[in-house]
């Protein structure tokens, strides 16, 4: 892949900052013109991850989220969503629908299956204890 | 957020985004106007609110349950395409009404 452009921001776990990281990554996408639906579709899958890192990764306390973008030449728009909280145990069971841990929370399990439905590839890395790294594409450019 | 009411039906006009942040306070104005009198049925109007997560569809499920196990039933309308494929995603449409 060659990068034409990329950023990189960290900020703190505080729910604030869900609407702020859709903002910053829909600003930066929108140089390559996507359509409106495109950009709502990254929007809603930056937010449930950053929502994920904030609420599970760091469910007892406060940490640094970082979410880094980049965009290649031939318009594809690679996110990644990284948090350096309590890591997901069992990957593939987290990611099936309707899977949640907090159901007292009124979760409902479906922020995987949205990031999978919205995006064109979701791949997900994590280390009980260490942290969750969510990476995804999404190409921007109708061909 | 502006409540309209008809005899046991109250309306809701949801206003700008239902996520993580705004769900908590969101909840609890719904919860609010369903316990204040007798009513039995909600309908949520979706025409102001521009954007929604997975946070959301925690809401609107939290409320469809409260009201049904009360008698009464949940009506969702006027959904922006973000909303709507959130919400259909969900599988949603499948119980509640989108009028
Ligand atoms: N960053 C993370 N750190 C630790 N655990 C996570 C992280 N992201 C997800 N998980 C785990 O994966 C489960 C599924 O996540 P998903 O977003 O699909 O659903 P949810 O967050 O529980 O509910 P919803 O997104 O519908 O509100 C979570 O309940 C949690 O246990
Ligand atoms: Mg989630």
């Amino acid at each position: 892949m060659e990068t034409v452009n990329s950023m990189k921001i960290t900020f703190l776990s505080v729910p604030e900052n869900e609407s702020f990281a859709r903002v910053a990554v829909s600003a930066f996408a929108v140089q390559l013109n996507p359509t409106l639906d495109i950009l709502a579709d990254i929007k809603t899958a930056v937010s449930e991850a950053v929502t994920n890192a904030i609420v599970h990764g760091y469910r007892d306390g406060q940490g640094m989220v970082e979410v880094e973008a980049a965009l290649s030449r031939d318009g594809i728009l690679y996110l990644t969503v990284s948090d350096e909280g309590c890591g997901i145990c069992d990957i593939e069971q987290a990611m099936q629908p309707f899977f949640t841990t907090q159901p007292e929370k009124e979760r409902s399990g479906m922020g995987f299956s949205v990031m999978q439905t919205f995006m064109d590839k979701v791949e997900v890395q994590s280390q009980k204890g260490k942290g969750t790294r969510v990476t995804m594409e999404k190409k921007l450019t109708v061909a | 957020m502006r409540l309209e009411r008809n005899r046991n039906t109250v309306t809701v006009y949801l206003e700008g985004e239902m996520d993580h942040c705004s769900a908590q306070q969101i909840r609890r104005m719904l919860d609010q106007s369903i316990q204040e009198s007798d009513i039995k049925n909600m309908v949520l109007d979706m025409r102001e609110m521009s954007f929604m997560d997975s946070s959301g569809i925690g809401v609107i499920l939290g409320r469809y349950k409260v009201l049904r196990s009360r008698g009464g039933k949940l009506t969702v309308r006027n959904m922006n395409r973000q909303v709507e494929k959130v919400f259909k995603l969900s599988g949603m449409d499948q119980i509640i009404d989108i009028e």
